[in-house]
C-alpha cells in the first residue's frame, strides 16, 4: 500500500504541512500578527511572499502558523472520533441482540443529525473555546460514520471461522476483540480516521470563517474570515486565495491517502490499475484479437 | 463416428500479461463435431475456463490470445476465424452461433433485472424485428422448456433457487438456438439430485435441438457418463483426447491414468481407495 | 414490507431523538437570555407567547422535567415554536416558513443535479478505466476537497464582481417583491445560478469518484461478462447491467451525505446572502435569538430526515432485493 502512487503523494503533501506547522517559527519570516504599517494590502513581493493584510500582517506567516491550529484540531478530533467509533461500532457489531441494535440506532441518529447547525449552536455558547473543546465538538458530530462502517465490518468478521474458533476455545471477549478482530479492522479504522480528519478540517475552517469560533484561534478559516470582513474581495486575491487553496490541498492529500487505503482493502480497484496498464500495452501492439 | 466439425481450435495460446507472464493455454488444438458432446476435463487452474473464454473472445486484459486460430464452420460451408473477426461482427455472432452457460448462476444473473428482461434483451439485440408480444411469448416458452415455468418471467434472480437459476441460464443460452453450447462447470455448485435433473434436461434438449456441447468440469466420472469424446487438460495443454469409452478403458497418458484413479469407485473393497491408491484400469 | 416497517421505525425514533435533543438544548446552554428578554419586553409580548417561550426554554421551574417535556410536545403539535426575538416577535414558524423554500429549492435542485451529473460522469470514467478519463481522479479529488464557501467567494469575485455576468447576492433584486411573474422568476434564476453552480461544482467530484469506484467493482462481476457474452450493445451493458447495480451504494451514500450537504449550503447562503434557513440560523446565532435557533435546528433536522426517507424509497424502488425484506 505504501508503494501506491496516490497514497505516497498524499503522505508527502501531508508531511509537508506537518513540517510547516512544526517549523513555523523557523520558516515564517514574521509573526502571524506582526503588523507592518508601511506595507498595507500589498500584493506578493520579495519581502512578503504572499502579500499583506489590511493591517500589514504577512499572509504567508499567517498561513504557516495557521497550519498548527488546523492540524492540531483536525488530528485531535480525528483521534477522539475514531476512538468513539471503534468502541461503539465494534461493540455494536460484536454484541448483536438488543444491545447491538441500540448502539446501532444511536450511531444512526448521530449520522442523520445535521452536523453544522449543531456545531454552530454549541460553539456559539463559548466565548473562548480551547482547541480541545473545538476538537471535541467536531468529534461529536463526526464519529457516527466510522461507527457504522466498523459495525458492518465487525459483523462480517464475527461470523468468520477464526473468530468462531476463538470463541469455541473459550477466549475471553476482550481478547477476541483486541487480538483477533482489531488487526483485521485496521484498514477500515485507518480509512475512517482519515475521513474524520478531513471532515474536521473542513468543519473547523468553516466554523472559523463564519465567525462562530472566536478569532483567537488562528487557522486558515480565520484568515478567510478577516479577509471577508475587511473587504478583500474581489481585488486582494492574495489574501483569500492561498488560504482556500491550502484547505483544498490538505483535504486532497488526505483523500489520496484514503484512496490508497481503499485500494488496499478492495483488490479490484488495485488490479484495475494493473489491467489498465496491460490494456495500454495491448492497444499499442494493435492486435485485433482483443474484444472491444 | 465422423461428424462435420462445428468448431476447430488449432494451436491456440493464451497468456496473462502479468509479471512474470503466465501461459494459461499452450498450443491447444481440438475439434467439436456437429451434435457431439466434448468433455473438457482437468483440475482447477489447468486453463479450461480460459480456453472457453478465449474461444468466445471474452478475455479481458491482462489475458490475451498470443497464437493460433479458432475456426467456426458455418452451415453454409464458410469458415470464420473468430480470433481476427472485427468486434461488431463478433458481437452479432455471439449467442447466435455460440452460447455459454457460466459457472455459478448465483452471480451470473443481473440482480436488478427480472428474469424475463434478461431473456428478452437477447432477442432485442439479435432479433430486432420481433415485437414485444412475440418476445414475451418466446421467453415464456423458453422457461417452460427448461422446466422453470412461464409464470417466473417477472421474478428476480434472488427469488429463485440455485437449480432454477441454472435452468434460467440454460434457457438464456439456448434462446437463439445456437449451434454450440459451452458449459463451464454448470452443475458444480448444485447438489447431486439437482445436478442429475439438470443433466437430464440438457440431454433432452440436445436431442430435441441438436446442438453441440463443450462440457467443462473437473468431474471426470461425470464426463465419462455424458460425453462422446473427452479432452484432458493439464497446465494449459491438452494431454489426451479420445472417445469416452476408450479413455476409460485404455488411457494413454500418465496424467489421465492418475486422474481416473483419483475418484473412488463404488465397487471394490472398502478402504481400497485411500489405502491402496484406488482403481486402476 | 418488513424492511419498510423497520425503516419507518428508525425514522420515527430519530425524529423523536432530534426533538428530545432540541428540548434539552436550551437547557444546556449557558446563561438565560430568554428570561432577561421576557422581563425587558413585559408589555409587548402576549401571555400565551410568553408561556410558550417559557415552555420551550425550560423556564417554568414550577414544573418537573417530565411535565415540561409533555408541555413541550403539546406545544410542538399545536405548531408553535415560539417567537423570534430578532424578527419583531413574529412566530418562529412564519419566519422559518419564509426561508425554507429558498433553501430546499436551491439546494435540492443543485444537489440532485450534481448527483445525476456526477454519477453519469463516474459511470463513463469507470467504464473506460485506464483510459484518458482517469485524469479525472486527481481533478475530482482536488475539487471535492475545496470548501464550498471558498469556491463561492471565488465565483463571486470572478463572475459577479469581475465579469458582471451574475448578481453577487440575494435571491432576487432589491425592491422586487415576491410574486408569480416572469420578471420575478427571471430574477430568481439569475440570482440563483451562481450559488447553484457552486454547490454543483463543489460536490460533483465526490459523486464522480464514488461512482467510478463502484463501476470498477461491478465490472468484475460475472453478470457483466454474461451480458458481453450475449453480444449486447455496449450501451446496454454499461447502463442496464453495470451502472444500475453500481448506483445502489451511491444512493445510500447520497442519503447519508445529506447532513453534510446541509452544512455546506449553510455557509454558501452566508457567502451569497441567500435568504435561506442557513443564513437565518447564522443571523439568529449572532443576534442570540434562541427561539429561532431552536426552531431552525428542529426544522433542519426534520427536513434532512425527510430527504433521507425519500432516498430510501428511491433505493427500494431500484433494488428488487430490498422488497424481499432483507435488511
Amino acid at each position: 500500500m505504501l508503494t501506491n502512487r496516490k497514497s505516497v503523494t498524499g503522505l508527502v503533501v501531508l508531511g509537508l504541512f506537518a513540517l510547516l506547522a512544526a517549523l513555523a517559527d523557523v520558516v515564517a519570516p514574521y509573526g502571524p500578527l506582526e503588523k507592518d504599517y508601511t506595507a498595507l494590502k500589498q500584493p506578493p513581493s520579495a519581502t512578503h511572499w504572499l502579500g499583506t493584510t489590511h493591517l500589514g500582517e504577512d499572509i504567508f506567516s499567517q498561513i504557516a502558523y495557521g497550519t498548527r491550529g488546523v492540524l492540531l484540531v483536525g488530528l485531535t478530533a480525528g483521534v477522539l472520533a475514531t476512538v468513539v467509533a471503534v468502541v461503539v461500532g465494534v461493540s455494536a457489531g460484536f454484541l448483536g441482540g438488543w444491545r447491538g441494535e441500540s448502539l446501532s440506532a444511536l450511531s444512526n441518529v448521530f449520522l442523520v443529525l445535521p452536523a453544522l447547525p449543531l456545531m454552530i449552536i454549541v460553539a456559539s455558547q463559548y466565548d473562548d473555546p480551547s482547541l480541545f473543546l473545538v476538537a471535541a465538538v467536531l468529534a461529536i458530530t463526526g464519529w457516527a460514520w466510522g461507527a457504522r462502517v466498523l459495525r458492518a465490518q465487525t459483523m462480517s468478521l464475527r461470523s468468520r471461522d477464526f473468530v468462531q474458533a476463538a470463541r469455541a476455545n473459550g477466549e475471553p471477549l476482550w481478547r477476541i476483540i483486541t487480538v483477533e478482530m482489531l488487526p483485521n479492522l485496521t484498514a477500515v479504522i485507518a480509512s475512517s480516521f482519515v475521513g474524520t480528519v478531513t471532515a474536521a478540517v473542513l468543519g473547523l475552517t468553516t466554523l472559523a470563517f463564519i465567525g462562530v469560533i472566536p478569532i483567537t484561534n488562528l487557522n486558515w478559516g480565520t484568515i478567510l474570515y478577516w479577509a471577508q470582513q475587511n473587504g478583500a474581495f474581489p481585488d486582494f486575491w492574495w489574501w483569500y486565495v492561498p488560504a482556500g487553496l491550502a484547505i483544498a490541498l490538505l483535504g486532497a492529500a488526505l483523500s489520496l491517502i484514503s484512496f490508497g487505503i481503499d485500494e488496499y482493502v478492495n483488490p479490484r480497484l488495485r488490479s484495475a490499475g494493473e489491467r489498465a496498464r496491460s490494456r495500454k500495452r495491448l492497444q499499442k501492439k494493435r492486435t485485433k484479437r482483443s474484444p472491444a | 463416428m465422423n461428424r462435420d466439425p462445428v468448431l476447430s481450435v488449432s494451436g491456440l495460446s493464451v497468456t496473462y500479461d502479468v509479471d512474470p507472464p503466465v501461459e494459461a493455454v499452450r498450443d491447444v488444438s481440438l475439434t467439436v463435431g456437429q451434435g457431439e458432446v466434448l468433455g473438457l476435463a482437468g483440475e482447477s487452474g489447468c486453463g479450461k475456463s480460459t480456453l472457453a473464454y478465449a474461444v468466445q473472445r471474452l478475455l479481458r486484459p491482462p489475458a490475451e490470445i498470443t497464437g493460433g486460430e479458432v475456426v467456426l464452420h458455418d452451415v453454409g460451408g464458410s469458415d470464420v476465424d473468430l480470433t481476427v473477426l472485427p468486434a461488431a461482427e463478433m458481437d452479432r455472432l455471439r449467442w447466435d452461433q455460440i452460447a455459454m452457460v457460466f459457472q455459478g448462476a448465483m452471480n451470473s444473473l443481473n440482480p436488478v433485472l427480472s428474469v424475463g428482461d434478461q431473456l428478452a434483451d437477447v432477442f432485442t439485440r439479435h432479433r430486432p424485428a420481433m415485437r414485444r408480444a412475440e418476445r414475451t411469448e418466446t421467453c415464456g416458452a423458453l422457461l417452460e422448456m427448461v422446466g422453470v415455468g412461464a409464470n417466473r418471467l417477472r421474478s428476480y434472480p434472488h427469488e429463485l433457487s440455485g437449480g432454477m437459476r441454472q435452468r434460467v441460464m440454460i434457457a438464456m443460452a439456448l434462446a437463439l438456438r445456437p449451434r454450440l453450447l459451452i458449459m463451464d462447470e454448470p452443475t458444480t455448485a448444485l447438489d447431486v439430485l439437482v445436478q442429475r435433473e439438470i443433466l437430464q434436461e440438457i440431454s433432452r434438449l440436445r436431442e430435441e435441438l441438436g446442438f453441440s456441447v463443450v462440457f467443462i468440469t473437473h468431474d471426470l466420472p461425470l464426463l465419462l457418463e455424458i460425453s462422446d469424446r473427452i479432452a484432458v487438460m493439464r497446465a494449459g495443454r491438452v494431454v489426451e483426447t479420445a472417445p469416452a469409452a476408450d479413455l476409460y478403458r485404455h488411457p494413454q497418458h500418465e496424467y489421465t491414468k492418475r486422474l481416473l484413479g483419483s475418484f473412488p469407485s463404488l465397487t471394490g473393497e472398502r478402504g481400497d481407495f485411500v489405502r491402496k491408491g484406488g482403481v486402476t484400469v | 414490507m418488513r424492511l419498510l416497517l423497520r425503516r419507518a421505525a428508525f425514522y420515527l425514533f430519530t425524529a423523536w431523538a432530534a426533538i428530545t435533543i432540541n428540548f434539552f438544548l436550551p437547557r444546556m446552554l449557558k446563561g438565560d437570555p430568554v428570561s432577561a428578554y421576557l422581563q425587558k419586553n413585559q408589555g409587548r409580548i402576549s401571555p400565551e407567547a410568553a408561556d410558550a417561550l417559557r415552555t420551550l426554554f425550560g423556564l417554568d421551574t414550577g414544573k418537573s422535567l417530565a411535565e415540561q417535556y409533555v408541555d413541550y410536545w403539546a406545544l410542538l403539535f399545536s405548531g408553535d415554536l415560539g417567537r423570534s426575538f430578532s424578527h419583531g416577535l413574529a412566530p418562529v414558524t412564519e419566519v422559518i416558513g419564509a426561508a425554507l423554500p429558498w433553501t430546499v429549492g436551491l439546494v435540492g435542485i443543485a444537489t440532485v443535479l450534481s448527483f445525476l451529473l456526477g454519477t453519469t460522469l463516474g459511470t463513463l470514467v469507470g467504464w473506460f478505466r485506464g483510459g484518458r478519463g482517469d485524469v479525472i481522479v486527481p481533478v475530482a479529488t482536488f475539487f471535492s476537497a475545496v470548501p464550498y464557501f471558498w469556491m463561492g467567494l471565488i465565483a463571486i469575485a470572478v463572475f459577479a464582481t469581475g465579469l458582471g455576468w451574475f448578481p453577487a447576492s440575494h435571491a432576487y433584486g432589491k425592491g422586487t417583491s415576491p410574486e408569480l411573474s416572469a420578471q420575478f422568476i427571471g430574477e430568481v434564476i439569475a440570482h440563483g445560478t451562481l450559488p447553484a453552480l457552486t454547490v454543483v461544482l463543489a460536490s460533483l467530484g465526490g459523486w464522480v469518484l464514488g461512482m467510478r469506484n463502484m463501476m470498477i467493482t461491478v465490472l468484475d462481476e460475472d453478470y457483466v461478462t454474461v451480458a458481453q457474452a450475449k453480444g449486447l450493445s455496449r450501451r446496454r451493458v454499461v447502463f442496464a447491467y453495470a451502472a444500475r447495480n453500481a448506483v445502489l451504494p451511491q444512493l445510500s451514500s447520497f442519503a447519508l451525505a445529506l447532513g453534510f450537504i446541509v452544512g455546506g449550503t449553510l455557509v454558501m447562503e452566508l457567502v451569497f446572502s441567500y435568504p435561506g434557513v442557513g443564513k437565518l440560523l447564522l443571523d439568529a446565532t449572532t443576534a442570540k435569538d434562541y427561539p429561532l435557533m431552536q426552531g431552525l435546528f428542529l426544522v433542519i433536522t426534520l427536513t434532512v430526515l425527510v430527504a433521507n426517507l425519500c432516498a430510501d424509497v428511491a433505493y427500494a424502488a431500484l433494488d428488487p432485493r430490498t422488497r424481499q425484506g432483507e435488511s
